[in-house]
């Protein structure tokens, strides 16, 4: 019996460490091979002798990329883009979560309502789009002729988030907070000074989920902000992309790497501050994936 | 006196009489001077309700205004006035769309269809693939060679969707006679799964290989990321349970039948129910990055759609467009009340 028992845990074993590291190899494969791409020369490259490792090493298409103006233009748009535009994320959803924890809130079920009811019903990009011209108008009209400040006002607020910060909020003990204002502690300084310390990890956790939409965000940012310098990254690399696939415009190409070569350095580019911070923050998200699980 | 006449009743010694409790007396005035009530309230701790004012305006402003935008498509077409100012138009748009009989309806159609299988075909292989790994994971008792496991199978969620669909497109891109194909193009022939032919004329210009593409990419991209919530059920179990099983000789299928499987199922069915909830909501963002001209038949989706017929076509078919999304998200929020209900019911659990 015992004996039995140890062969089937084993066989087991053995299929769960194969499959697994099968996928996880699928999963890593592209980036290595985007980065091989990127180093690779132009033959190596269009002929798809790149497997693994780079064939016939160059950093021409680094070079290029970062001789390039537009790309370090990019580059500042999107850290301006996911920097402020998760500072007002943020400023947003910790106040309105703070007053929504609050049990004493007058119309407090109507206000969670308000911010739920968007998770159900959303408009749809059309009307969105709509909406954003409205915008763009008035914000023009205010003086505000930078898209940048369009996309980092108006877009990307995520109501699950604010349900995250809420829930934490609620969690904290009242007492706490009763010993605080007994001790002649403002409403604010409560909330700066009880409620935010005892939630930090989620409040790290929303930060991050804000932040790293904003780095990654592209659709909106692609079609409200016209003037191209203010373009942030994903629609540099995308306008690349669309540019360096079209035949007619590589028929002229002759550079001692390939136009590929190119689009897999931007995109090592754009990935590499994320992979940097990634083992960091890793804990974090997986953590906020189980707060948002299930909450009753 | 019964308890509930207690709790509105005193009793006054001098006078021998009945009379209204003092603590009923204000809850008779919070009553008859509701919003007075409201106001003092509101003043009083005037500063939560400042706290609350940006959020509520964000949401009104870039939530619930596009809402309004939406009833544009129920207005005449007029690209001057505001919909506030458009005449009613009924149900002008959805017969078009419906029983047009045009392109533009059969195209509708076929954006409806593609939802639908998209997004079916992501709950049947997208949902049971994180919960096969959770349970893999599970079987590796180092912590350091799981947090590797781990750290390499969440990382593709981390991209962005540009990133995502351009690797993609590059790895399967078409070759030509100067070029070669992609590098998975050119393994999927060597292993037989297409012919040369079609590989080197590009995947993602072939219909027959969108949804495909769509379903392995959405895999590589969230199956690691998705299995956490699974794992976390998983690790949750007691050790004592699998010592039982094990002492009345149960093996490792065993185990998972009776030890596993019961003790992560309410996860599973509340992980199902919200996935069936947001069934419409595909990612329009990828299908945009991955489509074109030729894949339309079984790329296009409503979202894509609408964005083609409103916001490509400089804005003179946004009544068609919001009429296409005014269904779409009308049965989108159907699936999610619907699906919120049944998850109160079968666990006492809210989603939301």
């Amino acid at each position: 019996m015992k004996r039995k028992l140890e062969i089937s845990e084993l066989i087991f074993k053995i299929i769960s460490y194969t499959l697994l590291t099968m996928f996880a190899l699928c999963c890593l494969y592209p980036f290595v091979y985007a980065v091989s791409a990127s180093l690779s020369s132009r033959s190596a490259v269009e002929y798809g002798e790149v497997v693994l490792f780079p064939k016939g090493l160059q950093f021409e298409a680094f070079a290029r990329m970062f001789g390039d103006n537009m790309f370090w233009n990019a580059y500042s748009n999107t850290l301006f883009l996911t920097l402020f535009g998760t500072i007002w994320a943020m400023l947003v959803s910790i106040l309105g979560a703070y007053a929504l924890s609050k049990r004493r809130l007058l119309f407090r079920k109507f206000f969670n309502f308000f911010l739920v009811f968007t998770m159900w019903f959303s408009a749809g990009i059309v009307p969105q789009y709509l909406n954003y011209l409205d915008t763009q108008k008035v914000f023009n009209a205010m003086g505000i002729m930078d898209d940048k400040w369009l996309v980092v006002i108006a877009m990307g607020m995520a109501a699950m988030n604010i349900i995250l910060l809420r829930n934490a909020f609620e969690g904290v003990p009242s007492e706490i907070e009763e010993a605080a204002i007994v001790d002649g502690a403002s409403e604010f300084q409560v909330m700066t000074q009880v409620y935010i310390p005892m939630s930090k990890s989620t409040i790290a956790t929303v930060a991050l989920f804000f932040a790293i939409s904003r780095w990654n965000g592209y659709f909106w940012a692609r079609q409200m902000i016209s003037n191209a310098n203010e373009q942030p990254l994903q629609v540099f690399i995308r306008l690349r992309l669309e540019q360096y696939r079209d035949s007619e415009v590589m028929a002229g190409w002759n550079e001692a790497y390939a136009a590929d070569s190119v689009i897999y350095a931007l995109i090592v580019c754009s990935i590499v501050p994320i992979l940097i911070i990634y083992p960091f923050i890793q804990k974090y998200f997986a953590k906020g994936v189980n707060m948002g699980g299930v909450k009753e | 006196m019964n308890a509930r006449a207690a709790d509105f009743l005193t009793f006054d010694k001098d006078k021998k009489v009945y009379r209204i409790s003092p603590e009923q007396a204000v809850r008779d005035d919070v009553e008859k001077h509701y919003w007075v009530h409201v106001g003092r309230t509101i003043v009083k701790d005037w500063r939560l309700y400042v706290m609350l004012i940006p959020m509520l305006l964000v949401f009104l402003f870039w939530r619930y205004f596009p809402m309004y935008e939406l009833l544009g498509c129920f207005k005449v077409p007029d690209l001057v006035r505001p919909v506030s100012q458009q005449y009613f138009s009924g149900f002008s748009y959805f017969n078009r769309l419906l029983v047009g009989g045009d392109k533009l309806s059969t195209d509708f159609w076929r954006a409806m269809r593609n939802t639908f299988i998209l997004s079916f075909y992501g709950l049947c292989f997208g949902f049971p693939i994180p919960i096969i790994l959770a349970l893999f994971f599970n079987e590796i008792r180092s912590n350091i060679a799981r947090s590797v496991y781990q750290v390499l199978t969440y990382l593709p969620k981390f991209m962005s969707t540009v990133v995502m669909t351009s690797l993609v497109t590059m790895l399967v891109k078409q070759g030509s006679l100067t070029t070669g194909m992609g590098v998975v193009s050119g393994l999927l022939e060597n292993i037989g799964v297409v012919s040369h032919d079609v590989a080197n004329a590009g995947l993602l210009n072939n219909p027959a290989f969108f949804r495909s593409i769509y379903q392995i990419s959405g895999i590589w991209e969230s199956a690691g990321y998705d299995s956490i919530v699974f794992f976390a059920a998983i690790i949750a179990i007691s050790p004592t349970s699998y010592e039982a099983a094990q002492i009345d000789g149960a093996g490792k299928m065993a185990q998972m039948r009776y030890v596993v499987l019961p003790s992560i199922l309410s996860t599973i069915v509340i992980m199902l129910i919200t996935r069936i909830g947001s069934l419409l909501n595909i990612g329009y963002e990828k299908v945009l990055l991955l489509y074109n001209t030729d894949t339309y038949v079984t790329a296009d989706v409503i979202s894509t759609f609408a964005n083609r017929q409103g916001m490509m076509s400089g804005g003179a078919g946004t009544g068609v467009a919001s009429a296409a999304e005014m269904m779409n998200n009308v049965i989108g929020m159907l699936l999610v009340i619907g699906a919120n209900t049944i998850a109160k019911k079968a666990s006492n659990t809210s989603l939301y």
